[in-house]
């Protein structure tokens, strides 16, 4: 029986394992030195908020594994011999593989900084990360947060949740300005702001001082001002975690090299998820995707290829989610930090200044490219096909009921949206009733 | 809202106060239900002492006559759904469905069965008591067809009594499958009823602790299922009782082998003592979900027949688990919403509380078209070969 042996147990090691065994009855191996069985890492900071507890973060129960023959290994992959199809752990033991699949994830980055390597110095991203967290939470008043984006706000929830204070470091003039448009960035900044967060935009980490212990005591900043703390999240984006493989015949870049199939260099060797670096990208976005979706299309479509389906990865319209305190974030389609040439934008807030939409589509044809939505739910579904069907910016908003993905009894907006869009652009744009029809067609 | 240190509490986490609040709760219900004297209910013609006598003041005022066990009962449990309901409003301020899902259900516990009920009491006939909170209904109002209570209804009753009972009827075969299938059975289970009430409200703090294992769905279909079977066998010999002038059925006695049991061991036992009681241990929900026949009757519309579902979003779900931890019913949201699917369950009550915790906008509570309703093998939002089954 051939068996596929899969290192790492976050989604997308699973989802290949699960679609794997759908599609086949090869015997199954998930490596992981992690935890011993599969967890949602998007809800760490939830038992760290005591929202939930580990066991709650477990998709799947554990009888899971052994009714479906996947077996799991707690072991640290060493290194990998393509020649002999074989892995050498820590431990001192030995796997075969048939097939392998590569699904190692991240590792949080470090760029340097003098005392990066301090106790208390962390990104998170692990369960071990946050085990870390947790022993140093109780003796630290004030943590400081390098890198304006998704798990740094997480961490600053986080310590905020127990009384901790947090000054948030953010290099560039606004708060996760490499994705968000201006607007989007200046809504999230007052939210922090108004939780108590110490933004700081413009300014940088250059140095981490140590107390006697080797902790983490204080961090300077690039305008040399000292900031007293006893913790430095340092929340920068992540890297693939590749180290182990450096060695090894397994061709690497920032991550895995693959192609669109998701093989690597090496005959029956596979890499999906955080670590897969492609060649060039099937649909032209960035080459590393590190995105819970992306990883779980990956496994789904490395199955079909490990089961003699070979598959190309073609994802499908953009979509991300977010949640920054209190305001969920999500996003279809494409849209840039700064417009682009030939497209225009359409912006809604809201008075309140916590709910907003962000259109942006092709000037000359009008043609919808993406959407930001702040605090007001849309309908997957709905964008997906409008996206798809290259529906105009005028044609969305006169259907933006269908979209509403809002809790009942909920205030519409749909109304003021469109007048705001008619106001600007000389047009007489009326809001369509929901119609179910549409919706489910 | 958010839930910050639920798990890090002892009273929400299965600590020591949690199994202390547990005890104390069911010793309350094993007094008030066998031993009121010991409360205080007034003997042989004497006066209420004690803790009874405490709702004295308040009993005359409403109905001109002294607190029964029952009173005092009634008045604490409505004053507990007034009071955590307020508190469970502050928490969901933001969330207009749960502001106004908790609006009705303290009127309809404060007015329905508690003033209205107790206000009408002291103009009838104390002899000839009937239940007077008209949205409870049989089978989970169990001694409905009772031949005293049929008796002091038709017979008894007056205008009042006649208007009790056919709309009691009325609600059960009219209303309740219409608005099951326009609504889902959220309209009773957590606006209305008394027992969500108190669950939605007072439980709240509890609701986390719902077991979410498949093994204990599995139990939960036999029991809560179960239980609809005995309450209509019940009511069958008590029927056949009433109509043929009998009191046995097939040579059993109706009150010692049918009525008293199922009053017994589900009317006390299993929705006061242990429903309640057991809140801080297994949870908020454990009668609705594993015993009340009425939540069974209204589950099979919801299940095959109803326009009422929980939406998932396309395939935003990111697996966290808030969905299911915070599921008072045990329904394993997550399983669901990591699939493309949507929610259609039997149990679901429609609390709504899956789609609040949601950090991702993954849930909505809807009623829609039948069409399309049950996806069985829903397929991933976000790639274009889309021929892959999650």
């Amino acid at each position: 029986m051939e068996h596929v042996v899969i290192i790492g147990n976050g989604v997308s090691g699973i989802t290949a394992a699960r679609h794997i065994r759908k599609l086949s009855d090869k015997k199954i191996t998930i490596i992981s030195a992690e935890t011993d069985f599969f967890f949602a890492r998007t809800a760490l900071m939830y038992i760290y908020m005591g929202h939930m507890k580990f066991e709650h973060t477990k998709p799947y129960e554990d009888w899971f594994w052994v009714k479906n023959r996947i077996e799991l290994l707690n072991a640290y992959v060493q290194n990998i011999d393509t020649q002999k199809k074989q892995l050498n752990l820590a431990n001192g033991n030995q796997i075969c593989y048939d097939k392998l699949i590569l699904a190692v994830g991240s590792k949080p980055n470090k760029f340097g900084w003098p005392g990066q390597d301090l106790k208390a110095v962390q990104g998170l991203y692990s369960y071990q990360d946050l085990e870390a967290m947790e022993k140093y939470s109780p003796t630290t008043k004030r943590a400081v947060i390098v890198g304006g984006g998704l798990i740094g706000v997480e961490m600053a929830e986080m310590f905020l949740s127990r009384k901790i204070a947090v000054t948030f470091l953010v290099r560039e003039d606004r708060f996760w300005g490499n994705i968000l448009p201006k607007q989007e960035s200046e809504l999230i900044k007052r939210h922090m702001k108004e939780h108590g967060v110490d933004l700081r935009c413009n300014t940088e980490l250059k140095e981490i001082i140590a107390d006697e212990n080797g902790r983490a005591k204080a961090v300077i900043t690039n305008d040399n001002k000292e900031i007293e703390c006893q913790f430095v999240g340092l929340t920068t984006g992540v890297s693939p975690n590749v180290s182990f493989m450096k060695d090894n015949k397994v061709a690497l870049n920032r991550g895995v090299l693959v192609n669109e199939f998701l093989e690597t260099n090496c005959k029956d060797v596979y890499a999906i998820g955080d670590c897969a670096e492609f060649h060039q990208h099937p649909t032209g976005r960035k080459n590393i995707e590190q995105v819970w979706y992306t990883g779980r299309m990956m496994g789904e479509t490395v199955a079909q290829t490990v089961c003699d389906n070979k598959t190309a990865y073609k994802p499908g319209v953009w979509f991300n989610s977010a949640k920054f305190f209190d305001i969920e974030y999500q996003t279809y389609g494409n849209v840039k930090n700064e417009l682009e040439e030939n497209n225009s934008e359409f912006y809604w807030e809201h008075e309140k200044g916590k709910i907003a939409l962000h259109f942006i589509y092709e000037t000359s044809t009008k043609k919808l490219k993406g959407v930001n939505s702040f605090d007001m739910r849309l309908r997957h579904e709905v964008f997906d096909k409008w996206l798809n069907n290259n529906e105009s910016i005028e044609f969305v908003l006169e259907h933006l009921k269908d979209a509403n993905f809002d809790t009942e009894f909920y205030k519409k907006h749909e109304n003021e949206i469109i007048n705001k869009y008619n106001l600007e652009n000389n047009t007489q744009l009326k809001v369509k009733k929901r119609s179910w029809q549409r919706i489910f067609e | 809202m958010n839930n910050n240190g639920v798990w890090h509490k002892s009273i929400s986490s299965k600590g020591i106060l949690a199994w202390f609040l547990g005890v104390i709760l069911t010793t309350f219900y094993v007094l008030i239900y066998w031993f009121p004297e010991i409360l205080g209910l007034a003997q042989n013609g004497n006066e209420n002492s004690g803790f009874i006598a405490l709702f004295n003041p308040l009993s005359n005022f409403l109905k001109g006559q002294a607190a029964s066990q029952w009173f005092a009962y009634g008045t604490i449990y409505t004053f507990f759904i007034v009071a955590f309901g307020v508190k469970f409003m502050f928490k969901y301020k933001e969330n207009k469905y749960q502001l106004i899902r908790t609006s009705v259900v303290i009127f309809c516990q404060l007015i329905l069965a508690y003033l209205l009920p107790e206000i009408l009491e002291g103009f009838s006939n104390p002899d000839h008591y009937f239940a007077k909170d008209i949205k409870n209904m049989w089978p989970l109002n169990h001694y409905f067809f009772d031949e005293w209570h049929l008796n002091n209804m038709i017979e008894h009753g007056g205008n009042l009594g006649m208007f009790y009972f056919v709309f009691g009827l009325f609600l059960f075969i009219v209303i309740t499958p219409f608005t099951t299938y326009f609504l889902g059975k959220r309209w009773y289970c957590s606006w209305v009823c008394g027992c969500g009430g108190l669950a939605e409200t007072a439980g709240d703090t509890f609701r986390q602790l719902s077991s979410k294992k498949v093994s204990v769905w599995k139990l939960e279909r036999w029991m809560i299922h179960g239980v609809l079977v005995l309450v209509v066998i019940m009511t069958i010999t008590t029927l056949y009782g009433y109509f043929m002038n009998s009191s046995t059925f097939l040579g059993l006695e109706i009150y010692t082998y049918f009525q008293q049991p199922y009053g017994f061991l589900i009317g006390a036992t299993f929705s006061g003592v242990v429903g309640v009681g057991f809140y801080p241990v297994l949870g908020s929900r454990i009668w609705c979900r594993m015993g009340c026949p009425l939540a069974a009757y209204m589950g099979l519309f919801q299940r095959f027949k109803s326009r009422f579902r929980i939406t998932t979003n396309g395939g935003q779900c990111i697996s966290c688990g808030n969905c299911s931890t915070y599921c008072e019913m045990g329904i394993d949201v997550r399983s669901y919403a990591q699939k493309g699917q949507n929610i259609v369950r039997s149990s679901c009550v429609g609390c709504g509380v899956c789609s609040s915790v949601c950090p991702r906008g993954v849930l909505k509570l809807e009623n829609a078209p039948e069409t399309g309703r049950i996806k069985e093998n829903p397929i991933l939002i976000g790639k274009e070969n889309i021929t892959l089954n999650s």
